[in-house]
């Protein structure tokens, strides 16, 4: 078994008397899609930002490649090979698509420091901004102002960023939501074909598309991970049963 | 320095303290219940002083002038947050701080209209003027002792309204959930009015409190309303507890400041210069305050944490 | 709908044809306004960078305007009474040259924005707002008390200081001067809108969470942007200081800093000649208000209330049709 590119060790994290999670570990390996389910309120968004940095966690360890970048600010683990995605789209609505996609080239090249020049017309950061815009599906878009986009289309611009980065690993706050059963279609068949780029930690709802693309599956429920297991192990699962449908008579 | 001068202007800072928490206490409510930077609350503090200088000349009542002050400020307040203060609930801070900034323009520049541009005098009552002697035989004067009571009072009514009063559970309601609250039935629209001339009426109240120991004047508001701003900030915005916290800090150290820095510094520093760095460092000590406590804690003492 | 190049280019033409027009029919004063206008207009500009392109609402930005103007202040004093300069390791002497002034305002406010940014910048919000604020206050109450420099009084300049080759005491000479820094930080203000900073910055406005999520750090971004903002400010308050030849306490007033707003936002918020053509409407308003009557910010309130409650965009907003940047 190769090393993990995403790790966590024992987090846990408490607001009040609240345990949002309790001693979370998990692992992510390259070229698989681990996805994280639970009911509401188990501590998924909780797990996340923990992960990405926005969160300090009370205990435990975030290793990236090995790496422990639990004390890194969200930027530096983003530096560190992080691509995370937002569940509600945070992209910069008064600006192009093209603009926000090449904000994550010139993140990922360090590029932001350069106040003289005009960026657009700087080839080598444009091209690989339209190749993530192209891997997208968007390219066409490119000039739309973020705001104009439909849900979707905002779904796919949040991927694209993330693409720009070129990350070790993928962080995916439900990508699906709110999309329709279309767009749930396609961006599973876009997800599928990701994973051997990087692999994905995929937070999410749709257990359609969970069950079509996860290696592997965690359910969190009350703050804590109750099982680790193929979709097959997880399907036949009691406790998982448990957990959603409440104690079996 | 001798215990008498200390004691005396310990008692000077509480004074200016509590009327800085009648401004901030307004300033804080607003903002924690409606989400608003009222720039203008400053005008409402120099509207209450020249209604209560306006009625103490044309009727000699000090009493009948303060109940002028709070009327006319509240009134004025009422009408601000119907004509235009509603419509910037929901806007960003920017707008709100022009709106407002827009009200002090129009406050400013129509009392001058109506006043003049010279200051008018309200007189101290005779029943509430002279010193009195306090243990120890220190002289104040009694009307410094009688705005450190009322503030403490306001400070207690005020407790007393948000945390036991039908209005004040809205309030509270309110800073947490506007859709529920207006579920609930209540008015909500009145209730905003309602807690913007509450906030009028005391900054009303405080500029006709003031107005009897400075002069009466067009633009007094404002430096008063940028240190509220800092009693705000250092106390956590939204909290009124916060807020009388800070207003008695940042009145004790703006005048403790004042005296006693020049003094420190003449201990190493020859007399002239002394002074000079003390009084200058002592203007600033209420914003030095401030950053410290920032630096500390970035949303205040009492301010909810992010 | 008219472009936005048209009426940029439409506004430094009117620039430039107002004061030539003046010294053909020999109306120094409106020279004089003219070149007021481009001064506050330098000054907009310096704000606009943080606040149309950051999103900083800074209310204190009278401090930079203000530490120029003491900065040509207290060079020049000591150069017109021949005394040294003490700075307490060093002593140096005052001078009555503008480059060096205008390097010596430039570094000072950017140090002083530096300090002030780090400190504002851990808050946000309305917590800005006020904390930028009383950061102006603290400056006005200070220059009040010392009084070394004049206190309260202020201090005049006897003489307009000298840039080589010219004579500034010829108001068309100083226009020049002036109008040329402005040309310079629009210069300025239009690459850096359009540079891989100006794009993470307007980002960093919007969505601060994204900007962090591709590896940069939204509040290094917006210290710096406040840094050169503070600059450019600081450079416009040594020209208004030299138009003047006077300095004093109101120059870091609050209303001052309101007034920058202001400026910015009759403009339009964000567009690059929002703060120029903004200045030339606040002069123009003053000068014109001002002489019908005495009450003339009634009217400046109402029509700044009128823009808040059902123009947003400016000037600029309103002959484009489009909506500017939201702050």
């Amino acid at each position: 078994m190769s090393d993990p590119v995403l790790a966590t060790h024992g987090l846990m994290k408490s607001f009040g008397a609240l345990v949002a999670t309790d001693d979370v570990s998990i692992d992510l390996r390259p070229g698989e899609i681990h996805a994280i389910i639970g009911p509401n309120g188990a501590g998924k968004s909780t797990l996340i930002s923990q992960i990405s940095g926005g969160l300090a966690s009370d205990a435990g360890r975030v290793e990236i490649m090995g790496q422990d970048v639990t004390a890194l600010s969200t930027a530096a683990r983003a530096r560190a090979g992080l691509g995370r995605t937002f569940q509600i789209s945070a992209l910069a609505m008064e600006d192009t698509v093209f603009e926000n996609v090449l904000l994550g080239v010139i993140g990922a090249t360090a590029g932001a420091w350069a106040m003289f020049s005009p960026v657009a017309r700087n080839r080598a950061l444009a091209e690989r901004a339209m190749a993530a815009l192209d891997q997208v599906g968007l390219a066409n878009a490119k000039d739309t102002r973020c705001a104009d986009l439909s849900h979707g289309q905002r779904r796919q611009v949040e991927v694209a960023v993330a693409l720009t980065l070129a990350p070790k690993a993928f962080v995916m706050d439900e990508p699906m939501a709110g999309l329709g059963a279309e767009g749930s279609k396609a961006l599973t068949g876009f997800l599928d074909g990701l994973r051997s780029e990087a692999p994905i930690l995929l937070v999410e709802h749709d257990m359609d598309a969970v069950f079509a693309l996860a290696d592997r599956i965690s359910v969190l429920v009350n703050g804590q991970v109750i099982v680790t297991g193929t979709v097959a192990e997880i399907r036949s699962s009691d406790a998982v049963r448990e957990a959603y449908l409440g104690a079996a008579p | 320095m001798s215990t008498v001068l200390i004691i005396e202007q310990v008692l000077n800072g509480l004074q200016f303290g509590v009327m800085l928490f009648l401004m901030a206490a307004g300033l804080t409510l607003i903002f924690g219940v409606m989400g608003l930077i009222n720039l203008a609350h400053g005008s409402l503090y120099m509207v209450g002083a020249f209604a209560a200088a306006w009625v103490a000349g044309a009727t000699g009542s000090f009493l009948l002038a303060l109940a002028a002050a709070l009327a006319a400020a509240a009134a004025a307040g009422a009408l601000i947050e119907v004509l235009v203060i509603r419509r910037l609930y929901k806007a960003a801070h920017l707008d709100q701080v022009l709106a407002t900034f827009a009200l002090i323009l129009i406050f400013s520049e129509g009392t001058r209209y109506v006043f003049g541009s010279f200051p008018l005098f309200l007189d101290i009552p005779a029943y509430l003027s002279g010193p009195v002697t306090l243990p120890g035989g220190i002289q104040y004067p009694f009307y410094r002792l009688v705005l450190i009571g009322v503030g403490c009072v306001v400070a207690l009514g005020l407790w007393w309204l948000t945390a036991r009063t039908r209005v004040g559970i809205q309030i509270r309601a309110g800073e947490n959930d506007r859709e529920m609250i207006a579920a609930l039935g209540v008015d909500i629209s009145k209730l905003y009015t309602l807690v913007f001339a509450i906030g009028a009426a005391l900054a009303g109240l405080a500029g006709a409190l003031v107005g009897a120991i400075q002069s009466v004047q067009v633009g007094m508001g404002e430096p008063v309303l940028i240190l509220a701003f800092v009693v705000i900030v250092i106390g956590g915005i939204g909290s009124i507890r916060g807020a009388f916290i800070g207003a008695l800090l940042v009145g004790l150290t703006d005048t403790l400041g004042g005296i006693f820095l020049p003094e420190l510094f003449k201990l190493f520093m020859e007399s002239g210069a002394a002074t000079q760095t003390g009084s200058a460092l002592a203007a600033m000590a209420a914003y030095i305050l401030m950053g410290i406590v920032l630096i500390w804690r970035p949303t205040g003492l009492f301010g909810a944490r992010s | 709908m008219i472009p936005e190049r048209a009426i940029n280019a439409a506004v430094i033409c009117g620039l430039l044809a107002v004061p030539i027009w003046a010294v053909m029919a020999d109306e120094i004063f409106t020279i004089t306004l003219t070149t007021r206008a481009v001064i506050l207009a330098l000054a907009a500009v310096g704000l606009n960078i943080a606040l149309g392109i950051g999103g900083l609402v800074s209310f204190g930005h009278a401090v930079f305007f203000g530490l120029g103007g003491y900065a040509m202040g207290i060079l020049a004093f000591h150069a017109q009474t021949f005394t040294p300069l003490d700075l307490g390791l060093v002593s140096v002497n005052g001078t009555k040259s503008m480059p060096v002034i205008w390097v010596v305002a430039t570094a000072v406010s950017a140090l002083a924005a530096w300090v002030i940014g780090l400190l504002s910048l851990r808050t946000t919000g309305v917590y800005f707002i006020m904390i930028t604020l009383a950061f102006g206050q603290m400056f006005f109450y200070f220059t009040i008390s010392w009084s070394a420099y004049g206190g309260e009084d202020g201090m005049s300049i006897y003489v307009r200081n000298g840039f080589p080759g010219l004579n500034t005491l010829v108001p068309i000479q100083f226009f020049g001067l002036c109008f040329a820094a402005l040309c310079l930080a629009l210069l300025l203000q239009w690459r850096l809108r359009g540079s891989a900073f100006g794009l993470a910055l307007n980002a960093a406005r919007q969505t601060p969470e994204r900007v962090e999520t591709v590896g940069l750090n939204p509040m290094r971004l917006k210290l710096l942007a406040f840094v050169i903002s503070g600059a450019i400010t600081g450079l416009a308050g040594a020209l208004f200081a030299d138009l003047n030849r006077f300095v004093s306490p109101t120059m870091f007033s609050w209303q001052l800093s309101g007034e920058l707003i202001i400026l910015i936002i009759i403009g339009g918020v964000g567009r690059l000649m929002g703060p120029v053509i903004g200045a030339a409407i606040f002069v123009a308003l003053e000068h014109w208000l001002g002489g019908l009557t005495d009450f003339w910010h009634v009217w400046l309130g109402a029509i700044l209330l009128l823009i808040v409650l059902f123009g947003r965009g400016g000037v600029i907003g309103l002959l484009t049709g489009k909506a500017g940047p939201h702050v």
